[in-house]
């Protein structure tokens, strides 16, 4: 581990990739301005910024799905040319995505050759592929079975394959795209250890992430974008985290606050709810708990451990093939989301395009969908309630749209998860069920929906977090429960847990209750 | 946009005339002359929009809620068979009440037929694209078995043809020794009756809503299944309604050929409408004054009349791509 490299800025080591002057617009939006950074190799480099920022702009530039409007990009000295992918490839530039593009029902042999070798190769020249996919798979610490199929390894494993996969092609620089949001903190730490590793083999390495605490554990350089432009470029030796995470939000961020609060009566009990496995699902083995008033709930788990099917069947899009779900205390039967919305249950569905709104109608009548009988009378529609209804929500709610009569989709991720808080939280719910309430949000929106259900905390209502995002877990729960292959461990007092417990918690391991 | 498809599709469609050894704008001219310039030409064409207008909004309403009801034409026949059924005898009634009570009566039977696919479609998944066609050559089959059986009528010399509808039952012309018929008054009441449902009503919203995203409007709160049966009565409805208004106004009886393919035509009707309730009007009324006219053009110039369906394809082809070139840039790299 060279944790004391100090680069000079262009000293003796060579120059991997040199981009001067990249610009690229959309329309009225300027995505990249004048970017220009240079990477050495064997060195990694941090690009760091809210989503928008212009890191995946940059990066898609590199790599040929966008031509840049201005400016120039020098692989190893020597012009690269835009908008060419097979250019970038075959200049040595490798792009590990944050969604695998691996054949599951294929080996990792067959994986790692497809597209790099011609197809007849893989019957014919099978010793000589494998060797040679053996001895990078070692020089990336990765022992595995070249003919296990895919689907069999862990999302941690399906990852390493991808990064061989770029190794194998010959790549001198590999990009990295927000490469930890699938692993859990073990997996995460084994993967700074490899691009550590290799790093020192001269692989130079761009790394793209919004968590700070991930960049300054790996980063040789970091790289701060904020509006397409490069706001702050220092050393890791150099870099003060406050300083960071102030250059890419562009002012101070305090982090909510969560008070101590006594929690209140029952108000939603599970008992042994259980799901069957069902096409590859893992399922939902019996779970019971109990939420009460002025409490915070935090569900974690590698995704995919059945933390899905229990959000689903809280939120009434699933129902469970056992057990007993009692919402008494709230004067409901459950059931469909119209009757558990006006007995005051709040839902924020993971999948916010798919279930959260609905894609071709417009803000406002999404900001209404789920309260269609308060805005109609004798089956009509009252336009103008409704309409003023949801301008003062997206107001009071700050959701930035063009017009109410947009279609919804054209707001930003962060405001359609606000436009959804707005429609949830605005009846004063007396539970709330929120599942990834801020997967792929920025900093700014993540700490909006965050005051949000603390807010809600205060005010007496109980919160059901799902989260994968470990920090969110931490900065809002009370108490702390894991999901591993459908099964739920008891909740403990957030306070007791440390990251490490959770971490091995998520694979499978059984903790001592923390003392 | 629009009217650049259309100028496309006519460009387009002068390569045949051109063909045919005919001049274009004497073509045009002649079928936009036949079509509207005259009395005759003007009611004739609103007559022929009347079914069409009619079919052309059960495609719509049903395609909002992403409801592929291919089944048009054979709700169409249900409807003119519940109106031969009743109107022919089987009840004596008021003109007031015998022609609303036709009216309903095919609407209900259009709904049915449209029930079942849509039952199956909400309970077990069956692609109602099949069902629906095939239900189609069912329902014919069905009416040409009672038109060589029970419904013959005695006095027809043989032809498969039911009883003319009773005098109470038939609606009345609008214009004295045309063929445009009252039947032209409730497609419009309908086009704006639906139009004001989809857009202003609950029920609307949810159409929309199922059509848009059924996931997320299941979790909203609302019952797909229940829009989806509540948008099928409305569609195969409005279909029947349109053969009862064939059968009491314009023919006057049933025959297997009734109908030429207006539940199809429908599809067209709706798709080149936008799905838009008015837009159906406008489109189905453009449509039969392509056909109306073409049929007049090619008596002069010898050109045939499959010159109409040619237009139409186009026009359709070239509104759809307009439309969706509003949403999108090419862009050329």
């Amino acid at each position: 581990m060279r944790s004391n490299k100090d680069r000079p800025q262009g000293g003796a080591v060579p120059i991997a990739l040199k981009m001067t002057g990249i610009t690229k617009r959309f329309g009225a939006l300027v995505a990249s301005d004048q970017v220009s950074l240079e990477l050495g190799e064997g060195e990694i480099l941090s690009l760091f910024g809210e989503n928008g920022a212009g890191k995946t702009t940059l990066m898609n530039i590199l790599f040929g799905h966008y031509t840049a409007d201005a400016g120039n990009i020098e692989v190893f000295s020597k012009p690269l040319v835009g908008g060419n992918t097979k250019a970038a490839l075959d200049a040595g530039i490798g792009m590990v995505h944050q969604h695998f593009a691996l054949g599951e029902n294929l080996t990792v042999l067959e994986n790692i050759c497809l597209g790099n070798e011609p197809l007849w190769s893989l019957r014919f020249g099978g010793v000589r592929l494998a060797d040679k996919a053996r001895q990078i798979a070692q020089r990336c610490g990765f022992e595995v079975d070249l003919d296990r199929p895919v689907h069999t390894l862990s999302i941690g494993e399906k990852q390493r394959v991808e990064i061989v996969k770029a190794l194998y092609r010959d790549a001198k620089i590999l990009v990295l795209d927000e490469p930890t949001a699938v692993l859990t903190p073990q997996e995460a730490e084994g993967l700074f250890e490899v691009l550590r590793h290799l790093s020192t083999e001269g692989l130079a390495v761009i790394f793209i992430s919004h968590k700070l605490k991930e960049i300054m554990a790996v980063s040789d350089r970091i790289c701060v974008l904020r509006h397409g432009r490069v706001v702050l470029e220092v050393t890791r030796a150099e870099a003060d985290p406050d300083e960071i995470a102030k250059a890419m939000v562009g002012q101070e961020l305090k982090p909510a606050v969560r008070t101590r609060l006594e929690p209140g009566s029952t108000l939603l009990s599970l008992e042994a709810v259980a799901k069957k496995v069902d096409q590859g699902a893992l399922g939902l083995q019996e779970a019971s708990f109990t939420l009460r008033e002025r409490e915070i709930l935090g569900i974690t788990g590698v995704s995919g451990n059945g933390q899905q099917e229990l959000g689903d069947i809280l939120n009434g899009i699933t129902k469970p093939d056992s057990g007993h779900i009692d919402w008494s205390a709230l004067n409901t039967a459950g059931g469909d989301g119209d009757q558990l919305r006006r007995d005051g249950v709040a839902r924020i569905p993971a999948d916010r395009h798919a279930e959260g709104v609905i894609s071709g109608m417009t803000v406002w009548e999404n900001v209404i969908s789920h309260s269609l009988g308060k805005f109609s009378k004798n089956g009509l529609l009252s336009f103008d309630s409704a309409q003023e209804h949801s301008q003062q929500l997206c107001t009071s709610y700050d959701v930035r749209y063009d017009s109410l009569h947009a279609e919804v989709q054209q707001l930003s991720g962060g405001n359609i998860q606000k436009l959804i808080l707005a429609r949830e939280l605005s009846d004063q719910p007396r539970v709330i069920i929120a599942v990834q309430p801020t997967r792929g949000l920025d900093v700014g929106a993540v700490d909006a929906v965050h005051r949000r259900l603390l807010e809600m905390r205060e005010k007496g209502a109980g919160v059901l977090l799902i989260t994968e995002d470990l920090d969110e877990l931490f900065a809002l729960s009370d108490q702390i429960a894991v999901i591993y292959k459908g099964k739920l461990s008891p909740f403990y007092s957030a306070e007791r847990l440390t990251l490490k417990n959770i971490g091995r918690m998520m694979s499978g391991f059984e903790i001592a209750t923390p003392a | 946009m629009l009217a650049g498809g259309l100028a496309a599709a006519f460009a387009l469609s002068s390569v045949l005339i051109v063909w045919a050894d005919a001049g274009v704008w004497e073509a045009y001219g002649l079928i936009f002359k036949g079509a509207l310039a005259s009395r005759f030409g003007i009611t004739e064409t609103l007559a022929r929009s009347t079914p069409l207008i009619m079919t052309g909004l059960a495609a719509a309403i049903a395609f909002r809620a992403k409801l592929w009801n291919i089944g048009g034409e054979g709700q169409f026949y249900m409807g003119t068979l519940m109106a031969t059924w009743l109107g022919t005898g089987f009840l004596t009634l008021p003109s007031y009440l015998l022609v609303p009570t036709l009216i309903l009566a095919g609407a209900l039977a259009g709904g049915l037929a449209l029930l079942l696919p849509t039952l199956l479609k909400a309970r077990y998944k069956v692609d109602e694209v099949v069902t629906t066609l095939l239900l189609n050559f069912v329902i014919i089959l069905f009416v040409s078995f009672l038109l060589e059986g029970p419904l013959k009528d005695p006095v027809s010399l043989g032809w498969p043809q039911a009883s003319p509808i009773v005098d109470n039952g038939v609606l009345p012309l609008l214009i004295a020794k045309t063929r445009l018929h009252s039947g032209f008054v409730v497609a419009l009441c309908l086009a704006v009756g639906l139009w004001v449902l989809v857009s202003r009503t609950k029920l609307g919203y949810e159409i929309r809503a199922v059509g848009h995203s059924p996931q997320a409007a299941g979790f909203a709160g609302i019952n797909t299944r229940a829009t989806l049966i509540k948008t099928a009565l409305l569609s195969g409805g409005v279909a029947g309604i349109a053969g009862v208004c064939e059968v009491t106004g314009l023919k006057g009886y049933l025959t297997l050929d009734i109908s030429p393919g207006f539940g199809y035509t429908g599809i067209a009707v709706a798709m080149l409408g936008l799905l838009h309730p008015l837009g159906v009007v406008v489109s189905a009324i453009f449509i039969s004054t392509i056909f109306v006219g073409t049929d007049s053009m090619s008596r002069t110039l010898n050109i045939p009349t499959y010159l109409a369906d040619v237009i139409v394809a186009l026009a359709i082809l070239f509104v759809l791509v307009s439309v969706l070139l509003t949403r999108y840039r090419i862009v050329t790299r």
